[in-house]
């Protein structure tokens, strides 16, 4: 909640900023910013590059901030580390009170340093002081009777602490800590908190960033980053590949026959709306937890849209253009070839697009059943070891690689179909 | 020429449609919507086989398709993957000709129609007038003894459509086709037609023919000009009043219903 808050200030006080900087910067006067209808006309809205940036930065900056990086000064408050102290009052079993202190060292047990234990005085009365260490984010029972005189008797109690008077079963609020009393009497600490993540929910930026430079250069299971990584592409590439293969002469004979649009219909409208998430099980009955069973669970995900691509894209040819062709005096393969061919490629391009992204998709969540290698063996392996770290390094990844295939294929149709939506 | 339909009733779309064409005739199908204009040519071009009858054509019954009957579309029948050459020299290359024959030919043709330097561009560069022009030499790169117009010029502006009117007289001057031109302007089929047929709806008929002397006075004089000479202007208002007529019958036949 504190971060959605965060996030929705720094959203509103960066666009004000934006908007101050900006309008001291002298405008432009293209066609765009002489209009004064922008509202609902989807033409004059184009990303604004400086929030695109800004957006970026946030949300490291929001990660960085609330996992104590050292990549940023300004932190939400850290859980307390240090010496907390605090005084009891007990009383025995004739009614005497007597007051002690208690000193707890709370420190992080993930840099790897114990503190020693403190040496301090046992002071004066019934009552004894007490020391005790804490792990940070974790409480821990302080039995503070344990050491005073009579402290095992039945009636032997601790009544108040730092003077506030406490009975079982609530709290009180010291500095650096909150103190309950259980049901018994023994008191339990918790230090303060503060608001950022544990490294086992999120570690910060700087943490993963050494993870991916470690597992890049020591791998992973038996394994480089590398391997897993391109074993995950090797799949997805040889399964979409045969996907295309079959899927595209399938999908322009059901485009030009009226036979094979009868026989397959049915069977490809059947299977479109299967997700291949469900046939995993399947797969893996048949055909075992190795690459034959991942490549054909690919290539059943990339058939059918490239089949229905194919489909589509012959059944979008303008039929004037066939008429065009066959009046000048092309035969029926020079159709193909020339006309149908060509003119169903941007719908081609449009289904291996969609179908790179399903495929991408879906190798890591077969890989996330079961694999040796791959990119979603590598995170379901780590977050078996709570290895958050590295389970966030491979979603980064994951994402990365999908983006960059997204991109090539944006590239490629727009060398290879120029006439695309002209 | 019949259709079926689904429901079991059937469309006389044409009907007792006879006629005669010479050699280097220039004739525009006019008639309100509907009248069979498109289903007619389509029988010629070969796109469709005919119930009934017959279309000769150098003493040949046409079939299918064909590269003697060339054709022009309105616009979106080029091929947007090929740039202007090729889309020119698709005709040529179908039929096999040596690649410098087609270079000379398209060369040729594209100074016909006043594209020499848009060689290289991609279709989907030029305007509507231009890609036009593309089309019309891609049907004259193929030498057909036919050109079938299938409302060429409907989706240009009022200027360009005029330019490429004086264009279609242009080349068929020079080249001596025999064109037929489908429209729904009133006015191109005058100017257009040596020949005039209008088409009366349901069944589609030959309703009445014209013959004209403004296609001969467009090739060598400006459009404008003939539509000033005598004649011009009472014609087409005598065609115009005949389509409406028919289009008011149309109108009040679907009301009735």
């Amino acid at each position: 909640m504190a971060i959605l808050i965060f996030y929705i200030i720094i959203f509103v006080a960066a666009f004000y900023i934006v908007k101050i900087a900006t309008s001291f910067t002298k405008s432009q006067d293209d066609f765009t910013s002489l209009k004064t209808v922008t509202f609902g006309d989807e033409s004059a809205v184009s990303p604004n590059r400086a929030a695109s940036i800004i957006s970026v930065i946030a949300i490291f900056a929001i990660w960085a901030a609330f996992t104590g990086s050292k990549l940023i000064p300004i932190h939400v408050p850290g859980p307390f580390i240090g010496d907390l102290s605090f005084s009891y009052t007990a009383m025995n079993s004739s009614g005497e009170t007597d007051d002690a202190d208690v000193t707890i060292t709370v420190y992080d047990v993930q840099t790897g340093v114990i503190p020693d234990v403190l040496e301090i005085e046992p002071g004066t009365g019934f009552a004894l002081n007490d020391t005790a260490q804490i792990i940070t984010y974790r409480s821990g029972l302080i039995k503070v009777q344990k050491n005073d005189v009579g402290g095992k008797d039945k009636d032997y109690k601790v009544v108040a602490v730092n003077g506030q008077e406490i009975s079982p079963e609530t709290e009180i609020f010291v500095d650096n800590a909150r103190i309950y009393m259980t049901r018994k009497g023994t008191l339990s600490v918790t230090p303060e908190k503060g608001w950022q993540m544990q490294p086992v929910w999120l570690p910060s930026p700087e943490t993963v960033w050494s993870r991916l430079v470690k597992v890049g250069s020591e791998g992973y299971k038996n394994f480089t980053l590398w391997e897993h990584l391109g074993w995950s592409l090797i799949r997805v590439i040889v399964g979409f590949l045969a996907g295309a293969i079959i899927g595209i002469p399938l999908g322009y004979a059901m485009g030009l026959s009226g036979w094979f649009r009868g026989w397959f219909d049915p069977i490809v409208e059947f299977m479109r709306p299967v997700p291949p998430l469900a046939l995993i099980p399947l797969v893996i009955i048949w055909f075992g937890i190795g690459e034959q069973g991942k490549i054909i669970l690919l290539f059943l995900a990339s058939l059918w849209i490239m089949t229905i691509s194919a489909r589509a894209g012959v059944s979008g040819v303008k039929i004037s253009k066939i008429h065009a062709a066959y009046s000048l005096g092309a035969s029926k393969w020079q159709i193909m070839r020339l006309v149908i061919v060509p003119n169903s490629l941007p719908e081609i391009f449009t289904g291996a697009r969609v179908s790179m992204g399903v495929c991408w998709g879906t190798v890591v969540a077969a890989e996330l059943v079961a694999a040796q290698k791959g990119a979603g063996m590598m995170i379901i392996n780590a977050s078996k070891f709570q290895m958050t770290d590295l389970v966030i390094m491979g979603i980064v990844l994951i994402g990365v690689i999908g983006y960059a295939i997204d991109i090539l294929m944006r590239i490629s149709e727009n060398y290879l179909v120029p006439w695309k939506g002209k | 020429m019949r259709f079926d339909l689904k429901n079991g009733s059937s469309v006389q779309a044409l009907k007792d449609v006879s006629l005669d064409i010479d050699e280097g005739q220039i004739i525009t199908v006019l008639g309100p919507s509907g009248c069979g204009k498109t289903t007619l040519l389509n029988i010629v071009a070969g796109f469709l086989a005919p119930t009934e009858g017959k279309v000769v054509l150098n003493d040949e019954v046409v079939q299918g398709p064909g590269a003697e009957r060339g054709m022009v579309f309105q616009q979106g029948a080029l091929f947007e993957w090929m740039n202007v050459r090729s889309n020119v020299a698709f005709g040529p290359r179908m039929k096999g000709m040596p690649k410098s024959e087609q270079e000379e030919k398209v060369k040729h043709l594209l100074e016909i129609v006043g594209l020499a330097d848009f060689e290289d561009k991609a279709v989907y560069e030029l305007s509507g007038g231009m890609q036009q022009r593309v089309a019309l030499a891609r049907c004259l790169a193929n030498d057909p003894d036919v050109i079938l117009m299938d409302e060429p010029l409907g989706a240009l502006d009022a200027l360009t459509r005029e330019k490429m009117q004086g264009l279609v007289l242009k080349l068929w001057k020079e080249t001596g086709k025999t064109i037929i031109l489908i429209t729904h302007s009133v006015e191109e089929a005058v100017l257009l037609g040596e020949r005039l047929l209008v088409l009366a709806p349901r069944p589609g008929r030959i309703h009445k023919e014209y013959k004209l002397p403004f296609a001969e006075m467009g090739v060598n004089m400006d459009l404008r000009e003939v539509k000033k000479s005598d004649g011009y202007t009472e014609t087409r208002d005598e065609i115009l009043s005949i389509i409406w007529e028919m289009e008011e019958e149309i109108m009040g036949r679907s009301e009735e219903n």
